[in-house]
């Protein structure tokens, strides 16, 4: 990055110090000078002119502690100069920002024109009075059975993809973009799309498949590329949320935001963090992780009063497929469920390759039920979870017993786990259900098994709903 | 008052010069915006100041200014259907005043001072008072009838009182004379939140606390003033049992503390209170309840005065005669709150990085339960419940928090992955789950259920008979098995899944009164009682599972309350009757 391209979008320069004392990793010590506020963001320029944003991060009589993005090398002491802005990071926000795509920092990188601001927000937002905060009910239609009937998401909600290496996690949010987005037509619908330290190619893919989509023009594009400094990658999702909240409250979109791939994020941190030299917390992970991912995720809802909604689908690959890792386990502690794919789904061949069992979308009951998906949808999916679930265990034991050794009842269970993972979850790449189709899918999965095996389904619905009763009428 | 300069800045933490003669959890100002900060600890003229509102933007030299108080709350009618941040300030007052977004260094009185209350007094002039003494009434909401209390700090003799009529909290209500001293009385008074409210005198917590959850009220009663603890890694219904707790338990008052947790459960649960009915009082659950709101995204060090907060209120109704229940969710994230600040001070780690005295501060949390004869007159009893959720990382019991917080509570409601995952929910492990309270409690419920513990350990019997079996199971099958080994799987899950089993989101299901708990376990237990005669004659279990009368039983849940005891009834003479005619048949 050489000084000539760096067109801040931050305010003026202020105040101007030469008085380093020390550099290493991604520090800056140097004397205290008046005035200096803590957060604020500083431009370094090192010794070959070239500047750098940084950030106070902690502040005394004596010393101020600077943490550079971009790292400190080619700083010297003598020479170098820290330029004070006064003011915390700022975002310059404008409609104009949709179809476009951007850097971490918020710079246009696809060679269009600058954004003339309509307004500067400061990155780091400001949290949602709990008091203003409207209770996520309106259910979005994804098209994908597996995610509407079993995980259904409303708007307002942040629900993560928890993925592993090589699972096919980019195709099913971009699915998902497609797909949810043909829904509520009257309604101003955007998408905010953050790359956060990807390859290329990646943030390519969802670029050519908004394009083929004929959803670009709606879409705001954040690409921190796996080569750009680590802390800048700590302000992508910040920027990208910036904008997304700016779209919704002053402009009353509805935006869903994709930030992938969040497990970059929180090796930043840690790596920030390392370099801080603070006490670690689990696998040298710091201990606010949780508190500085909240400051994340915590930014997607509903207000009283406002027409918009800021929906999030984070998508992180779980290091070693272990769900227990901090990075699923701190990010499940917030979010409202998880949308979890399976290594042996993916291997059978079945799309979207979603884990049914450790899946979980904990605002679903709010946005379905009569009036909103179907009155009987609720029953089906616990009816479904309960009967895969046994159907799971089943599977195991016949493992080791062979599956002649199990009752008849017990085989039915087998057959409809078996039959739920082929004609239920699995579905087309391009295919769209209506929840009606998934849920007249799972009715005929569920007439599989003896009708008093479906003691979580009422009387009622059993007799309207169930192929059986259908067929006499 | 003490007036000082800002030294350093350091996330959360501010250092300031100039401060001697300020007290260690003196309240102070800090900065030009006077963010609220409270003084942790004292270093020459220094002090070291937690501040619980977000610090970016300090300079070095701002002033910081004591308060020359400790963090108090306002104890005084107002209090219930609100929602307040963990400084009590009224969060819906604050959107009045700047919108949907929180910003800094607002002043807002915790309770409403143009609301006027109808007071009714009860004490008369020349009566001697002393602390906590009721001395008028006020109707808070159609249900909870408000307490005016002299302050634990006065006592004297009453030397004026208002008559009844509409006053606001600001007014003086009375004058208490002491020793040739004047107080002034009002509606409120300030209480320090890290100090808790005198008594007088710790009772044992003999009576249970009814919670409407089946898994709770029979295999693991809650007491009232009693203490537990639910620990459950992410998806397995922390935050649901808990909000559950709070709508259907025989509390009086009821107080929701969410600390660090999601904006958007915390709107659920404001919104579903208002929508939803008490089933004993028929009014909104609103209306008995205060919430405290923290959430994961508002200022880390605001966790730790939420919880005292809302345990200082819990104190002031327990001293009204209240049954309390207060939930706290999560204290794993106060904990953490602790950790990042004692990290800061450079403090010497204990265990992953949590300070020392983690279990000193959980133990103040949690000793402030209980059963208390209260202080004053006339004589009462009131209880304070304390359920704290605990979020160990990685669903693992033996991380500090959980271990800590095992060693001051009396009940854990253990909650297991592998049950949610199949979702069988509340998903409590029976196995690993406890209650200390069952021996206390016993008595009571003895009288009202004369075979409860006889139902609890046939329960618990076949259920850890299952837990044995289900071994046996994973490497032979269960074909194999002998006929009453078979019968023992088919009742345990029986139990699990038409007993223990409950759907929250069921209007039915979701609250189930102890007389209905106890008929349904009577049913199953029945069940077992005859199906076990009918197996020692020779009876496959393969043909007593298909009995009509199982798929009665399976949708007992559904049954409504009201018609519930002659439907039991019911179930109950047809177990006989098919019974009967299968015996018969082989006979």
């Amino acid at each position: 990055m050489s000084s000539s391209t760096v067109k801040a979008p931050l305010t003026l320069l202020v105040r101007e110090n030469r008085k380093i004392r020390g550099a290493r990793g991604s520090l800056l010590l140097m004397e205290t000078i008046p005035g200096v506020k803590y957060g604020e963001i500083v431009e370094v320029e090192t010794s070959s002119g070239e500047v750098r944003y940084g950030q106070v991060i902690d502040v005394s009589r004596e010393v101020t502690v600077i943490q550079v993005f971009g790292g400190v090398s080619e700083v010297d002491l003598r020479r170098s100069k820290v330029r004070f802005k006064g003011e915390t990071l700022k975002l310059p926000v404008s409609l104009d920002m949709l179809g476009r795509i951007f850097d971490g920092l918020g710079r246009p990188i696809d060679g269009g024109p600058p954004i003339v601001p309509d307004d500067y927000m400061d990155i780091n937002g400001a949290p949602i009075n709990p008091a203003s905060r409207m209770p996520p009910s309106e259910f979005i239609e994804t098209g994908i059975s597996a995610i509407d009937l079993l995980n259904s998401i409303v708007r307002g909600q942040k629900l993560p993809i928890f993925s592993g290496s090589g699972l096919p996690h980019n195709r099913i949010a971009a699915q998902i973009v497609r797909q949810a987005s043909v829904k509520g037509k009257g309604e101003k619908f955007a998408v905010v799309f953050a790359a956060i330290g990807v390859p290329f190619d990646d943030a390519r893919f969802f670029i050519e498949n908004f394009r083929r989509a004929g959803a670009l023009e709606r879409t705001v594009v954040f690409i921190n590329s796996a080569a750009d400094p680590v802390v800048e990658r700590i302000a992508v999702p910040r920027v990208a949320l910036t904008t997304a909240e700016y779209l919704a409250w002053k402009h009353d979109m509805h935006v869903l935001v994709i930030l992938t791939d969040m497990r970059n994020y929180c090796e930043g941190l840690r790596e920030l963090s390392a370099a801080r030299e603070e006490v670690p917390g689990r696998h040298g992970y710091p201990g606010y992780m949780y508190t500085d991912l909240a400051t994340i995720y915590e930014r997607a809802g509903r207000i009283w009063g406002k027409k918009g909604s800021v929906t999030q689908m984070p998508v992180l690959t779980m290091p070693n497929d272990d769900i227990t890792h901090p990075i699923p386990d701190l990010t499940g502690y917030i979010t409202e469920g998880q949308l979890v794919l399976s290594r042996d789904l993916h291997r059978k061949g079945i799309y979207p390759p979603l884990d049914v069992l450790l899946s979980l979308s904990r605002l679903m009951k709010e946005g379905i039920g009569p009036g909103k998906t179907r009155e009987d949808h609720r029953q089906v999916f616990m009816q479904l979870y309960a009967a895969y679930a046994e159907g799971q265990r089943l599977r195991e034991l016949a493992l080791i017993i062979g599956a002649e050794a199990l009752s008849e009842k017990d085989k039915k269970y087998l057959a409809f786990a078996d039959e739920f993972e082929r004609k239920l979850i699995n579905q087309g790449e391009y295919e769209r259900r209506t929840i009606e189709e998934s849920l007249d899918i799972a009715w005929d999965l569920l007439s599989m098994l003896p009708e008093e095996e479906l003691k979580l389904i009422s009387d009622e619905f059993i007799r309207k709903y169930h192929p059986k009763y259908r067929e006499r009428e | 008052m003490v007036k000082g300069h800002i030294w350093r800045v350091s996330g959360p933490l501010v250092i300031a010069d100039g401060m001697r003669g300020a007290m260690v959890y003196e309240v102070v100002e800090v900065g030009f915006d006077g963010l609220i900060g409270e003084i942790i600890g004292l270093d020459g003229d220094k002090a070291i100041i937690q501040v619980y509102e977000d610090t970016s933007g300090l300079t070095i030299g701002e002033p910081v200014v004591s308060t020359g108080k400790p963090l108090s709350v306002e104890l005084g009618p107002g209090l219930i259907a609100s929602v307040f941040d963990g400084l009590q300030r009224p969060l819906k007052s604050i959107e009045e005043l700047v919108g949907p977004f929180i910003k800094r260094g607002l002043k807002v009185k915790a309770l409403p001072r143009d609301r006027k209350w109808h007071f009714k007094p009860l004490a008369k002039v020349g009566d001697t008072v002393e602390p906590n003494d009721i001395i008028g009434i006020v109707p808070e909401t159609s249900i909870v009838e408000h307490k005016v209390m002299i302050p634990p700090t006065i006592r004297g003799r009453l030397k004026w009182i208002i008559p009844e009529g509409d006053y606001t909290v600001d007014e003086v209500i009375a004058i208490v004379e002491h020793q040739g001293r004047e107080y002034e009385i009002k509606m409120y008074h300030d209480w320090p939140v890290r100090k808790p409210r005198p008594y007088r005198r710790k009772l044992d917590p003999v009576e249970p606390l009814i919670t409407g959850k089946r898994i709770i009220d029979f295999l693991f009663p809650l007491a009232k003033g009693g203490k537990a603890a639910i620990p459950g890694g992410f998806g397995t219904g922390k935050t649901v049992t808990l909000q559950d707790l709070t709508k259907w338990s025989h509390s009086h008052i009821n107080i929701y503390v969410g600390c660090g947790e999601r904006g958007n459960e915390m709107a659920d649960a404001l919104y579903s209170f208002t929508q939803l009915e008490d089933p004993r009082t028929g009014k909104k659950l609103m209306e008995r309840s205060v919430f405290i709101a923290n959430t994961s995204n508002m200022p880390v060090a605001a966790r730790e005065t939420s919880v005292f907060v809302g345990v200082t209120i819990g104190e002031y109704f327990r001293d009204m005669g209240y049954d309390v229940l207060l939930v706290a969710d999560s204290t794993s994230r106060w904990a953490e709150a602790m950790r990042e600040i004692s990290g800061r001070l450079e403090e010497m780690p204990g265990e992953e990085g949590f300070p020392a005295y983690l279990g000193s501060r959980l133990a103040e949390f949690y000793e402030r339960a209980g059963r208390t004869l209260c202080l004053g007159r006339p004589e009462r009893y009131g209880s304070l419940t304390i359920v704290g959720a605990v979020s160990p990382p990685g669903a693992d019991f033996s991380e500090p928090v959980t271990q800590n917080t095992l060693r001051y509570i009396r009940a854990l409601y253990a909650l297991d992955v592998a049950l949610a995952n199949r979702r069988h929910f509340p998903a409590i492990n029976w196995l690993i789950s406890y209650s200390l309270y069952i021996d206390l409690v016993k008595d009571y419920l003895e009288k009202r259920f004369p075979e409860w513990m006889k139902l609890r350990e046939f329960s618990m019997k076949i259920l850890q008979r299952e837990a044995e079996l289900e071994e046996i199971v994973r490497l032979v099958g269960t074909e194999t098995l002998p006929e009453e080994d078979k019968l023992v799987l088919e009742v345990a899950r029986m139990i699990r899944e038409d007993f223990l089993f409950q759907d929250s989101f069921h209007e039915i299901d979701r609250y189930s009164p102890p007389e209905r708990t106890y008929l349904m376990i009577k049913i199953i237990a029945h069940f077992y009682e005859r199906a076990l005669e009918a197996v020692r004659k020779g009876i496959p279990v393969s043909k007593i599972a298909s009995l009509p009368v199982r798929v009665k039983i399976d949708r007992m849940r559904f049954i409504p309350h009201d018609k519930f005891t002659s439907e039991a009834n019911k179930i109950l003479n047809e177990i006989d009757r098919e019974f009967n005619e299968v015996i018969r048949h082989v006979e």
